[in-house]
């Protein structure tokens, strides 16, 4: 269990965490949403130990994030940063096998090479590995990333946005592998992501961030309402309930109906209504 | 059945990789060798390669003849020199290499950073106010390693902060460059012209200062700041990364910083104190190296060196057969031979 205990946290006065607590429970897959610039990637760092709060507690299971402890702390996460790029004279092989840093000598083990490759393997992608990695497309590096988080075989894993840059296959590999690996190895999985549907199809537990506050909380089909939708991000949507009882959304256009909406005064519930019938 | 063939098969292609460059590494030191015959070879008096070779093979110890005189112009003239450019060569193309990697710029050297001209400063100074009684000989690298670390250590100070991005540190870097060259001149301002011919022929850069002192000296310092910077590699290459993605893969980019940045320091101002500003290898050697062997540090780091090595070794051999009798101060042949190499390196690189 990752545990943030009254966690303040601001630049200047831009408040990124206001009395903020939450905790996330192993083999879950947690989604952090809310609109940019709320501070959610600011909030993985502060939970990495990278970023320091003005006030608060970061706790994983019985251990206290503090400056002493900070080394060993982060031997404990995966961590895959939002920037992508990857512009180096590497080969695929070699990018992922950094995950396992530590372990990395002089001469490489068979062992390792294995593992790296198999890690590869089981996100489809083991036909790249002898690759440079600057002739990758920028999804592939998201990939080949991925499978270097999944190298430092993490207790936490923390991916911010971690699909931005991929393709519909790929989404689903990354996602469908996160959420099995999640529940069989007991990960607590953290990620941010901004495709709301996506949120509710992988979200075990959903955080809705804004204003420094932590807005909704729970089961994706509570938390994703029209109501949500329009007081966090500022947008009109439908949110109806597929045959697994999972929530998707769909949003209103802004243009000719919130045009005629301001001009005729006609209540937006109403070209809600309209939209959907 | 079939993702095992795979990853089998993967697993042989990085290793053929590993070899490929095994021999690159082995090749280049191959030439390398051979550049440092030549270069104990010629000279005022024309050795020929066979009893240069003879010469060496006596001098460590193997049973074979070698007249008088050879034995006594390679051991005590020319095998200082020789070495000496081996050692600077790549203490300048490591210093160089690990820059970049630092600072994640191809275009970094430790002389980007002030850290030579401070050093030209620190010789110019020593110059100026007449050795402080002790001999020019010693007192005038000791002024510049000063110096130089003095500078860097104004780096030092930068790079422990958390929050400095690379690109700022390149920048404080530049801002000394500038400081020192103009207190540099301004030394020269006051002057004499003597004295100003004297600083200028320091900052040229010149082997022929070289003696077995300070030649192990710099042997000694550069090959224990490479073998530590060698224990970092994988650390190293991690940081070529990215310095957040490092962080999340649990290297102390901060401490690793330092760290790299007082070995790099220290390896220069050893070199430069003892040899004076040898422009463009450090630069231009790592770049060479990346593109032979990509940027994992086992084999980025050594080669920089090698190359390194071998360009001044090679440019130490230019500068005496440019005009025959007289000795060009190899802190310009280097620019020289740099330079077109550079822009080829650069316009080479968008094909």
């Amino acid at each position: 269990m990752l545990q943030a205990h009254n966690i303040s946290l601001a630049y200047d006065d831009l408040v990124l965490a206001d009395d903020m607590s939450f905790s996330l429970e192993a083999g879950k897959t947690h989604v952090i949403i809310g609109p940019n610039g709320t501070g959610k990637s600011t909030l993985l760092k502060m939970l990495f130990g990278d970023v320091q709060p003005q006030s608060g507690a970061v706790r994983f299971n019985d251990q206290t994030l503090t400056k002493a402890s900070l080394p060993q702390w982060r031997k404990q996460f995966g961590y895959m940063p939002q920037d992508i790029r990857l512009d180096v004279g590497l080969s695929v092989l070699e990018v992922v096998l950094l995950g396992q840093l530590n372990a990395l000598s002089l001469k490489l083990g068979d062992s390792l090479l294995e593992e790296a490759l198999q890690a590869l393997e089981q996100i489809g992608l083991l036909h790249l590995a002898n690759r440079d990695v600057r002739t990758l497309s920028g999804g592939q590096c998201q990939m080949i990333l991925f499978a270097q988080a999944l190298m430092r075989k993490p207790d936490i894993l923390m991916l911010d946005e971690p699909v931005s840059a991929l393709d519909l296959h790929f989404q689903q590999v990354l996602l469908d592998h996160l959420d099995q690996q999640t529940k069989q190895k007991g990960w607590v999985s953290l990620m941010i992501l901004h495709d709301l549907n996506l949120a509710a199809q992988y979200a075990d537990n959903l955080l809705v961030l804004k204003g420094g506050k932590v807005v909704a909380q729970g089961a994706p089909r509570d938390v994703i309402t029209p109501q949500m939708v329009e007081q966090v991000y500022g947008v009109k949507a439908d949110v109806q309930l597929d045959g697994l009882g999972v929530p998707f959304i769909r949003t209103q256009r802004r243009g000719a109906n919130a045009f005629m909406t301001m001009k005729a005064s006609v209540t937006p519930s109403v070209v809600g209504k309209d939209y959907v019938s | 059945m079939q993702s095992s063939t795979m990853i089998a098969e993967a697993i042989e292609n990085q290793r053929r990789h590993e070899k490929r460059r095994w021999l690159v590494l082995a090749t280049l030191l191959f030439l390398l060798l051979l550049s440092f015959i030549f270069d104990i070879a010629t000279g005022p008096s024309l050795l020929s390669l066979n009893d240069v070779i003879q010469a060496l093979l006596h001098s460590i110890g193997a049973p074979v003849e070698v007249s008088r005189t050879t034995e006594v112009i390679v051991t005590n003239l020319r095998l200082p020199i020789a070495l000496m450019a081996l050692v600077v060569g790549g203490s300048l193309g490591v210093g160089g290499a690990e820059m970049q990697t630092l600072l994640n710029n191809p275009m970094a050297s430790p002389y980007t950073l002030g850290m030579a001209a401070a050093a030209g400063f620190g010789a110019a100074l020593m110059l100026y106010v007449g050795s402080l009684g002790l001999s020019s000989q010693i007192a005038v690298p000791i002024g510049a390693f000063v110096c130089c670390m003095l500078s860097a250590s104004l780096l030092f100070g930068l790079a422990m902060m958390r929050h400095i991005s690379s690109g700022q540190l390149i920048l404080a870097g530049i801002a000394l460059l500038f400081l020192f060259q103009s207190l540099l001149s301004l030394v020269q301002f006051v002057s004499s012209p003597e004295l100003s011919q004297q600083i200028l022929f320091w900052l040229f850069g010149s082997l022929t200062k070289a003696n077995w002192t300070n030649v192990m000296i710099t042997a000694l310092v550069t090959g224990v700041c490479v073998l530590i910077l060698m224990k970092d590699a994988w650390k190293l290459t991690a940081l070529r990364l990215g310095e957040e993605r490092a962080k999340s893969l649990g290297v102390n980019v901060t401490r690793l910083r330092l760290k790299t940045l007082i070995l790099v320091a220290i390896m220069t101002a050893t070199a430069t104190s003892f040899v004076g500003i040898i422009g463009f290898i450090g630069i231009v050697a790592p770049n060479i190296a990346r593109m032979l062997v990509g940027e994992d540090q086992r084999y980025f780091l050594p080669l920089s060196f090698i190359v390194g090595a071998f360009l001044l070794s090679s440019a130490s051999v230019l500068s005496k057969v440019i005009v025959p009798g007289a000795l060009f101060p190899i802190g310009i042949v280097t620019a020289i031979i740099g330079v077109p190499f550079f822009f080829w390196l650069i316009i080479g690189k968008r094909r």
